[in-house]
């Protein structure tokens, strides 16, 4: 390093390739993404927000809520399981019989303790979960084997990792097309809060969302969320009461005479948590929707 | 580079062409710093009184995060660190600055578009893009004055006196490359009516972040202490070849972290950045041997002064650094990501590295450019006390804190809020850590500021002086 010029170029290439690797190429093969169809159905995805939608991911960026909330649901692997169904002509005891007899198959060796945990205390309650493994083949000669004696039962993909299994935020893992309309995208990397990528089907009633921005505490008592009651007018109550207005516990409202009504900030931004949803398997993170065994 | 000519006849120019730039950098800029410091306790106090503030919107807690974030980085670090980098290619070019009215004009565009930008941001009018909340007119702003500075550094390095580079010169020269490549790419793609489709967006301002906090400082940083070291110790530099050996891996490996092991993303990018993290390692390593060569049995009794601030800014850098990368392991990942440990990082690298550095430099170049000694010099040894010890009491309990966080998140037993509340425990320890902090800056604050204030006191008189005095009879006409 004699000279400016072999610093700059040093410097150069090394940034310009950097610049091309993670910038320029995620563009290229990410710029153009389409929308995706929904494993097994003709739908899109992810479908376009409701204008007020739109407007309230401008609220949250400017109230900052990625601050403290991610909309990124984490996966480490997919699980198949097996689930009984029906028992056909089997009564529990004589089934139950049948799958310690499998036992001494090589290929379930390693999964004989816990099937047995699975049936322990079982009395023929059905669905019944037999077996979860990553391994897809073992899943189905158990249910092969099971078909073989009449009983039925299904398989399904079950994502793991804690976000989905511990904290039950989300089905399968974020996708990048899931944020195919998200201008700008608001990932989040602090989860001060829970994960809000399907708070619209966790919480889907505006009036529960409005009252918890209003006053954190009056819905969860341990909160350390903020109140965001700037999003909210307190007026008088008209002739007629707004059919809005929140419905505080006494602690929380605002004094006899008095409404809180949400302003429009504060329904474009329930209306937005209330579209955060993915709950549908796509062909690069497929599961098994769980209203297909009940 | 001449270790004696200092002392040589342009010295008193050459401090004197800087007094104006640098006085305008760095008064700025410490402004900032505790603006942002102060920013940054009442977004801890939040979570403490979560109704603390509640009220104003623009003291909500997702505005006053990200603006303290801000204020520390843009506001001190990058406008010290141009304030320090314009001394250091000056007195390395053994002539006084090049165009020394740029800076001025430019230093004060900076702290203008700082202004702007946090105002913005606590007005609603962030970006919502981790790093580069500031609004479109701060960024246009800052970077017109980023230019103007580089210019400036630019045309001093281009008249050098003294031809020979020195290992300062490459990080320093690459700093100034660097910030506009990345600022401009980052802003003209997602600060613009168009923004990229999805998560191309995230992907840049990884990227972007990268780019700035972990290669940016380091170069600025590195190259700053890579100067006062030695200077300080009265040494040369322990390995000219270690050091360019780091200098070129850092730009090379450190440029390709940034993107999170969980992103969702194809699996390739934050593959690409666990490879880069594993490999920085070797810069890392490589320029603490340098500078623990360097000063190892230096006698200097250090005592709080700009030397203790400078070794305690490179161990944070490497110790922070391998903290640093750690997180781009995938199987730390999937603990660290989304706890408190980031954070933590994140503040280490801009206080304990970057914000001690800078510190210790301003100590040692201010009384040579003002030509008069620091008006507190004990309270500038406080200020180094306070700063450590606030930085590692901030730092470690959020670190600990964070990898606590993640075990209680893989226990499916555990309920969400009893994690949090665990983390809670810890935050309080480290908002204490914040408080000092906040303490050390304001030391730094009145040094500053006395000196400045006396400075122009003397103008004022020297003048008045001038103005009153009788004629000097060399200047009456016979
Ligand atoms: C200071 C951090 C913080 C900020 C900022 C914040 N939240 Fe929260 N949020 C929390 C915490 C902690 C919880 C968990 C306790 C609770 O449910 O109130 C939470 C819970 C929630 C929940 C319920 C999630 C669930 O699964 O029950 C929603 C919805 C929510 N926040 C939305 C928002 C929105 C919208 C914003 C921005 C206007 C926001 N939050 C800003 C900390 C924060």
């Amino acid at each position: 390093m004699k000279t400016g010029i072999s610093i700059f170029i040093a410097a150069f290439v090394a940034l310009g390739a950097s610049w091309c690797g993670l910038v320029l190429a995620p563009s290229l093969q990410l710029g153009g993404a389409k929308e995706t169809v929904v494993l097994q159905s003709a739908d899109h995805w992810p479908q376009q927000r409701t204008g007020d939608a739109t407007l309230g991911l401008q609220v949250y960026r400017a109230s900052g809520c990625a601050a403290c909330h991610t909309e990124q649901i984490r996966q480490t692997g997919v699980a198949t399981e097996v689930t009984v169904t029906g028992l056909g002509a089997h009564q529990p005891d004589d089934f139950g019989a049948f799958v310690k007899s499998l036992f001494i198959l090589p290929t379930l060796v390693e999964y004989t303790n816990a099937i047995a945990a699975s049936l322990q205390g079982w009395h023929g309650e059905l669905p019944r979960t037999l077996l979860t493994s990553a391994n897809q083949q073992v899943v189905s000669e158990m249910a092969n084997r099971l078909k073989a004696i009449g009983v039925k039962s299904e398989t399904r993909i079950v994502p793991q990792g804690d976000d989905i299994i511990a904290r039950g935020w989300g089905y399968r893992q974020s996708v990048a097309a899931d944020y195919l309309y998200d201008q700008p995208v608001q990932l989040g990397g602090l989860r001060a809060g829970p994960d809000l990528s399907n708070i619209g089907v966790r919480m889907p009633d505006a009036n529960w969302q409005w009252q918890h921005l209003y006053a954190p505490k009056s819905v969860v008592k341990t909160s350390t969320m903020p109140s965001f009651k700037f999003l909210f007018e307190v007026r008088p109550v008209g002739h007629v009461p707004s059919p809005d207005a929140l419905k505080l516990a006494a602690d929380f409202a605002p004094g006899p005479g008095l409404e809180v009504v949400p302003k429009p900030e504060a329904r474009q931004l329930a209306a937005y948590l209330l579209s955060l949803k993915a709950n549908v398997p796509l062909y690069e993170a497929p599961f098994t929707p769980v209203t297909a065994v009940k | 580079m001449n270790q004696t000519a200092n002392k040589s006849d342009c010295s008193g120019e050459l401090e004197a062409s800087l007094r104006v730039p640098l006085l305008a950098l760095f008064g700025g800029a410490v402004i900032w710093l505790v603006v942002g410091l102060v920013l940054g306790l009442i977004a801890a106090i939040k979570f403490h009184a979560p109704e603390f503030l509640s009220a104003c919107p623009l003291l909500t807690y997702g505005r006053v995060a990200p603006a303290a974030n801000d204020a520390v980085l843009y506001g001190f670090c990058l406008p010290a660190g141009l304030g320090v980098m314009l001394w250091i290619f000056a007195r390395l070019s053994q002539r006084p600055l090049a165009l020394p009215v740029v800076p001025v004009v430019a230093a004060h565009l900076w702290h203008l578009g700082v202004l702007v930008g946090l105002g913005g941001i606590l007005a609603g009018e962030s970006t919502g893009h981790l790093w580069l909340e500031f609004p479109r007119a701060a960024a246009v702003l800052i970077f017109a004055a980023f230019l103007l500075v580089a210019l400036s550094a630019a045309a001093t390095f281009g008249w050098r006196r003294e031809r020979n580079l020195y290992p300062s010169h490459w990080f320093l020269f690459a700093a100034l490359l660097w910030f506009p490549w990345i600022y401009s790419t980052a802003n003209l793609l997602l600060v613009s009516h168009t923004l990229p489709r999805g998560v191309v967006q995230p992907v840049i301002g990884w990227w972007f972040a990268n780019n700035l906090i972990f290669v940016w400082l380091a170069l600025m940083g590195i190259g700053t202490a890579f100067y006062f070291l030695p200077k300080i110790a009265g040494r040369s530099l322990a390995s000219s070849g270690y050091a360019l050996f780091g200098f070129l891996t850092l730009i090379f490996f450190g440029t390709w972290c940034g993107i999170p092991q969980s992103a969702p993303v194809p699996a390739w990018l934050p593959a690409a950045s666990a490879l880069g993290a594993l490999l920085s390692v070797i810069p890392l390593l490589a320029l603490a041997l340098v500078a623990k060569k360097t000063v190892s049995g230096a006698n200097v009794a250090c005592l709080g002064g700009p030397f203790c601030f400078i070794k305690f800014g490179v161990l944070s850098f490497v110790l922070s650094g391998v903290l640093y990368v750690s997180q781009f392991c995938p199987r730390y990942s999937l603990i660290l990501d989304f706890t408190w440990f980031g954070f933590g990082v994140t503040q280490w690298q801009l206080l304990g590295f970057a914000g001690m550095i800078l510190m210790g430099a301003i100590y040692e170049i201010l009384p040579k450019v003002m030509g008069q000694p620091l008006p507190f010099p004990k309270l500038a040894r406080w200020n180094f006390f306070f700063f450590a010890g606030g930085v590692l009491l901030f730092v470690i309990p959020l670190l600990i804190g964070g990898v606590e966080q993640g075990m209680q998140w893989h226990d499916a037993r555990v309920p969400f809020a009893d994690a949090s509340a665990v983390a809670l425990k810890f935050l309080r320890v480290s908002t204490t850590g914040q408080l000092l902090v906040l303490l050390g800056s304001l030391c730094l604050l009145l040094n500053v500021f006395v000196m400045t204030i006396q400075w122009k006191l003397g103008l004022v008189k020297s003048v008045l002086a001038y103005l009153t005095s009788p004629l000097a009879a060399s200047e009456v006409k016979p």
